[in-house]
């Protein structure tokens, strides 16, 4: 397709725009030798451009995303709603206290009904997504270690299954990072766990379920090992949808943890974003979150600041609207439809897994959480069909791929998560395209190198794409000289 | 599969080359290039760094995934192979020419396998 530089020509423009109030003035930037080219098109030609891109990408409105550890649930049409409400868009974060009393609320009542749902005490919505969460628990483990002048608390535990994004938190919280294998089962080691815990170990960092879909049954044991070493548990909440409403980090005893509102709790993300990681964390670390608490009192909401703080990791009071549509969310599911929602992730999870499970061997055979991750060395080595060529193939079926070669301890991986939000109907015909792409490895491999065939983009060149990326659009009259 | 008899070779799967008791090349194995498929990155230590036996000294990245790669010796990094910064392909198309570092003042290693045992071993972990 055209780039939006190579739509339209000199003197189209839209009207969507007002006129401008304001002077104009000429910014002069240094070392700009040209004028900005910035592209010239009507309304009509905007629209169409968009409208040619939302057709080259998959989202969960075009079909099944059974992305594993991203939960790609459907993202219900009334939380949009709530969030475009005017008393919610057009409002300033400097605006007075007693004006935005209802904003305020917003993020109290969501906050309450989070610590129920995790079972912690306290809780700050300022970090914009998951990751940006974990960074900021472990500045909390830090945080509470330096307080009580313990300086040689310098390791963070990690197991090999975990997120990449847990041993890349710690690295940049300034921690050391300590790996540890996965048992058998695929859970922890504790053995592994009791030799690496010591007394220079700042916490633990853990999924429950974990990686690899299994809720580790020895989570009491595993906080208490951390625990007694000195150190706190960090709870990652990726896969917090096998558990809410049933099963609570903080009675597993984690002290820390964070939730991705734009996992679990229904708010677009993967590119439709923004996303939110609300940090929650027990009493006795509660005076070291970071950013402003709306704390409530007779004369209404007022925004404190906790005693000891770790300090802003963002502006102001995260990203708000996100928080308005989890409210909501919440609000419409109710008490037992939390749960519903969880047991039913559960059930989908299970009920594909036991639907493939006779051809395409599972990593971990037992009754699975909220998702599965199928192993297929076998058959790369019997068809030379990878985990790839079948994600791939899943392309031509209209599915979005399962994500691949992850977790690292499962080799040819494939780890799929449907999500509670998808019909049986949909569930069956995925399971049949599975079955339709094993059925053509062994008659056709050549066919699934090829696939997707369907696809508005094909086989991208993943490697040259690595190796020689080009980032730059250069027009087509521009001298080819990088110093301009 | 290709893995050369004058080589010793390590259980996370490099091998080494020793140039004399207390210097050696350092490299990834055939075995460990095709599992990793299509190497895109490479991380090198800097040369006077040190090395330890079973410690990580750079990572490689494939189109897959970002993997370790543990020194099998402790010593002082003499020399590291700066055009693979550039050309992290050479790991794929020949692993045994692509060395990532040369090791001096080799201290201590770990237990290392000659070619035979190295393939029976590996032939077993899968």
């Amino acid at each position: 397709m055209k780039l939006i530089f190579e739509r339209g020509m000199e003197g189209q423009r839209c009207t969507i725009l007002p006129d401008c109030d304001v002077p104009e003035i000429c910014l002069d930037v240094p070392g700009r030798g040209l004028p900005l080219r910035l592209p010239h098109v009507s309304e009509n030609e905007i629209s169409r451009h968009y409208t040619e891109l939302a057709g080259q990408v998959h989202g969960v409105n075009n079909g099944f995303y059974p992305l594993g550890s991203c939960t790609m649930k459907y993202n219900p049409k009334v939380n949009e709603e709530a969030a475009a409400l005017p008393g919610f868009t057009d409002i300033h974060p400097l605006q007075p206290e007693d004006t935005v009393q209802g904003c305020m609320k917003v993020l109290d009542a969501a906050k309450q009904m989070l610590l129920e749902i995790t079972g912690m005490d306290d809780m700050t919505m300022q970090p914009a997504a998951g990751a940006h969460g974990e960074f900021t628990g472990l500045l909390l483990i830090k945080a509470y270690h330096d307080s009580r002048g313990d300086k040689k608390r310098t390791k963070i535990i990690v197991p090999d299954s975990a997120h990449g994004t847990n041993p890349a938190s710690a690295a940049m919280a300034g921690f050391e990072v300590v790996n540890i294998p996965s048992g058998e089962d695929g859970c922890v080691d504790l053995e592994k766990l009791r030799e690496a815990a010591g007394e220079d170990t700042a916490g633990l960092m853990l999924t429950n379920p974990n990686t690899v879909g299994l809720f580790d049954k020895n989570i009491l044991a595993i906080t208490s090992i951390v625990h007694e070493a000195g150190g706190l548990a960090y709870y990652d909440g990726a896969n917090l949808n096998a558990v809410m409403g049933i099963a609570r980090p903080g009675d597993m005893g984690f002290d820390v943890m964070h939730i991705n509102l734009h996992k679990t709790f229904s708010t677009p993300h993967g590119g439709g974003g923004p996303g939110s990681g609300p940090v929650g964390c027990k009493a006795f670390l509660k005076e070291f979150l970071p950013g402003l608490q709306p704390a409530k009192s007779e004369a209404g909401y007022t925004f404190t600041a906790p005693r000891r703080s770790v300090g802003r990791v963002k502006m102001f009071y995260g990203n708000f609207l996100v928080v308005v549509k989890a409210l909501t969310y919440l609000l419409v599911l109710g008490r037992e439809g939390v749960r519903d929602a969880s047991r039913n992730a559960v059930l989908n999870a299970n009920y594909m897994m036991r639907k493939l499970q006779d051809i395409y061997p599972m990593a971990y055979p037992e009754t699975c959480m909220h998702e599965f991750v199928m192993c297929l060395e076998n058959m790369k080595h019997d068809a030379d069909v990878t985990a790839m060529d079948v994600a791939k193939a899943l392309l031509d079926y209209g599915i979005h791929p399962p994500t691949m070669y992850f977790p690292l301890i499962v080799h040819e991986a494939l780890m799929v998560e449907p999500t509670e939000t998808e019909s049986r109907e949909t569930l069956d015909e995925a399971i049949r395209a599975f079955r339709e792409i094993y059925d053509c490895a062994k008659k056709d491999a050549l066919r699934l190198h090829e696939a997707p065939v369907h696809a508005y983009i094909r086989r991208p060149d993943e490697v040259q794409a690595a190796r020689k990326p080009v980032l730059r659009y250069f027009f087509p009259d521009a001298v080819r000289n990088p110093a301009q | 599969m290709n893995h050369p008899t004058d080589l010793y070779y390590s259980k996370s799967h490099e091998w080494v080359k020793f140039l004399d008791e207390k210097t050696a090349l350092i490299g990834l194995t055939d075995y460990a290039q095709d599992a990793l498929g299509d190497l895109v990155f490479v991380n090198l230590p800097e040369a006077g760094d040190e090395v330890t036996a079973g410690e990580a000294f750079s990572d490689v990245e494939s189109v897959k995934a970002v993997s370790d790669v543990f020194s099998p010796v402790s010593g002082v990094v003499a020399e590291v192979n700066e055009e693979l910064l550039d050309a992290p392909e050479r790991m794929n198309e020949d692993p045994y020419g692509a060395w990532l570092i040369k090791v001096e003042n080799i201290t201590e290693k770990e237990e290392l396998m000659e070619a035979d045992a190295y393939i029976r071993f590996y032939e077993s972990e899968e």
